[in-house]
């Protein structure tokens, strides 16, 4: 964590900044020959990268049924709307269903979360009390462990409890998010002036109103970074809602795409790659409009 | 007087209380999702499942603390799973960080242009949910419907047996490769931007090469993003479960059940021997978290 924590204090090198004084001395500084070393292996690396993707959305867009027919990486035909249509029509409706559901689930533990996130990681930036040491590093030792490891203890007290197949069992966990908190502490100690909280106290507002009214303010672009962040994380969860919850009906879109995946041509393939097209669509529209939101998060030691 | 001592006091007590009603949504909430089903699991796990000889009654449960954790040690299959990861571990890591590290140096090197859109493209990915990007890589694997082996044959005259025994867990290992590389990539390049522009420029005029400046300088200084990115890699191998349960059903019997400790765990609750499940999540907790402690430890040592 240390490291992380220097270098997130450290001022970054503005990108820009290195980029434009750096373009015409770049000219002069570097050989024709490494540019197009340099650029080959990124064209190279892009490839592996989008290739996947293209074809996903290609063989969208192929009319019902042929979605593996002709070249993979090029148009033939068009039959995204169709296609649409046909994924909305298996099990009446049930994927439109799942796609309310993880807005649901993500949306919903994402901004509880959120909230109970930036509180704890503010009281630890923020307040010096006996004890702080040890609330902060049981939360690091937290990040560390994968979440998926607590799944299935999760699932066995869940079901003793008789919280399965309940919206509560997916919600509570999802809330929790000890990045978060890390995530949360890290941007308030380095965002959040203490004079500005002295002078929110002099006026005479509580504890919590000065939290709310001056610190919350202050570290809104980092509460979208944590929001983000547990958002896709809830969003891609798949352990937890496929032991956690039986019932169709109350499904997120990833287990139901595996469902359909796995279910061996009962739902055409076809149908199934539609599906995980239309899953990926709201991911690939936070990420490409709220890059720099990501890379606050990473810059300040992403890591789960 | 005495007003003024109740009223000094009081206003102690509120200041030492206000960090932690801060924290204790989260708390209250970590205790019941960490902390409470670990211990639930540890608990369960000291019990045994006695089935009676005709199977007609339910089966009791009888405390025996040691069966299932002598079980687990002497559990062929869920030894060949850990090995399986540790190997899984030992070769994909370090792959997948050289490739994030050399991406991060390309893009950061003044041969590059194009820099936002390069970042972008290996990081897109990541915004694919770990499963659906699975479920889009099975079609792309799948002997029926693989574009690649399409191209490939048609080509070249060869296909790729992606599920044979020798390459299933690499066909497992690129997926993951593919989803986190971008990720890691990010951090790495987030490190390489805090690096003092004056300490390179000292180097270029020292007479360096840009390849020198990135082995000397560069990689040393993004020392502790990539103990970083490796702990978590490390970390990530051992709970591997999404990619290849999500694979098993097109693999033709190559991947297993139990192909994966987690997997192993999860087929124990699929055949409702809760207490075998929890021995096994218990024994990988630990696991996962003597690595995570040791590599903590290890890294902050490093660091002084």
């Amino acid at each position: 964590m240390t490291p992380t924590l220097a270098s997130a204090t450290r001022p970054p090198r503005n990108d820009r900044a290195s980029d434009a004084p750096g373009r015409g001395r770049a000219q002069r500084d570097t050989t024709l020959g490494s540019r197009i070393g340099v650029m080959s292996v990124l064209v190279l690396a892009t490839i592996y990268f989008l290739l996947p993707i293209w074809w996903l959305i290609v063989a969208s867009t192929k009319p019902a049924g042929r979605q593996f027919s002709g070249n993979g990486l090029w148009f033939e035909g068009f039959g995204l709307f169709e296609n649409i249509a046909l994924v909305f029509e298996v099990n009446d409706g049930v994927f439109g269903q799942w796609m309310l559901n993880s807005v649901f689930y993500a949306g919903t533990s994402a901004l509880i979360g959120t909230v109970i996130s930036a509180m704890a990681g503010y009281a630890i930036a923020k307040y010096e009390f006996r004890g702080r040491g040890v609330v902060f590093g049981i939360i690091l030792a937290a990040v560390l462990i994968p979440k998926i490891m607590f799944t299935l203890p999760l699932f066995l007290m869940f079901n003793q409890v008789g919280l399965l197949n309940t919206p509560i069992a997916m919600l509570l966990p999802s809330i929790v998010s000890p990045f978060g908190v890390y995530l949360a502490r890290v941007f308030a100690a380095q965002s959040v002036p203490d004079e500005l909280i002295e002078a929110g106290r002099l006026d005479g507002a509580g504890e919590f109103r000065v939290f709310r009214s001056v610190s919350m303010r202050i570290m809104a672009p980092a509460l979208v970074t944590i929001f983000l962040f547990q958002f896709v994380e809830v969003w891609n969860n798949y352990l937890l809602p496929a032991m956690v919850l039986n019932d169709t009906s109350l499904q997120p879109v990833v287990v139901g795409l595996v469902g359909w995946s796995g279910s061996n041509g009962v739902v055409p393939a076809g149908t199934v790659v539609v599906g995980a097209f239309l899953s990926v669509i709201p991911l690939l529209i936070a990420f490409l409009f709220l890059q720099r939101f990501w890379r606050a998060g990473l810059t300040a030691g992403a890591i789960k | 007087m005495s007003a003024i001592t109740t009223g000094a006091t009081s206003a102690r007590t509120l200041r030492w209380r206000t960090p932690w009603l801060f924290l204790l949504p989260f708390l209250v909430l970590f205790v019941a999702i960490y902390v409470a089903p670990i211990l639930f699991a540890f608990t369960q796990s000291l019990f045994t499942l006695q089935r009676d000889g005709l199977g007609l009654t339910a089966p009791t449960l009888a405390f025996d603390p040691f069966a299932n954790y002598a079980r687990v040690f002497g559990d062929a299959e869920f030894q060949a799973s850990l090995g399986r990861v540790l190997l899984f571990g030992i070769v994909q890591v370090p792959i997948m960080l050289g490739l994030a590290l050399l991406i991060a140096l390309l893009i950061d090197s003044k041969s590059a242009r194009g820099r936002g859109f390069f970042r972008m493209a290996s990081f897109l990915p990541f915004a694919i949910p770990g499963v659906v990007a699975a479920v889009m890589w099975s079609f792309l694997y799948s002997p029926v419907t693989s574009p690649i082996n399409g191209f490939l044959e048609s080509a070249f005259g060869f296909s790729i047996p992606f599920f044979s025994d020798g390459l299933a867990l690499w066909s497992v290992a690129n997926v993951v490769t593919w989803v986190w590389t971008g990720y890691n990539m990010l951090i790495i390049y987030s490190a390489l931007q805090t690096i003092p522009a004056e300490t390179l420029e000292a180097a270029k005029i020292d007479g360096a090469s840009a390849t020198r400046i990135a082995w000397s300088i560069k990689i040393p200084m993004v020392r502790p993003a990539l103990i970083l990115t490796t702990v978590f890699s490390i970390i990530g191998s051992a709970q591997l479960f999404n990619e290849p349960t999500v694979l098993k059903s097109i693999s033709g019997g190559a991947i297993t059940s139990t192909y994966t400790p987690l997997m192993a765990a999860q087929s124990s609750v699929a055949a409702q021997n809760y207490p075998y499940a929890a021995a096994q999540s218990v024994v990988l907790a630990v696991l996962v978290g003597v690595a995570s402690f040791v590599f903590f430890k290890l890294t902050s040592r490093g660091e002084q």
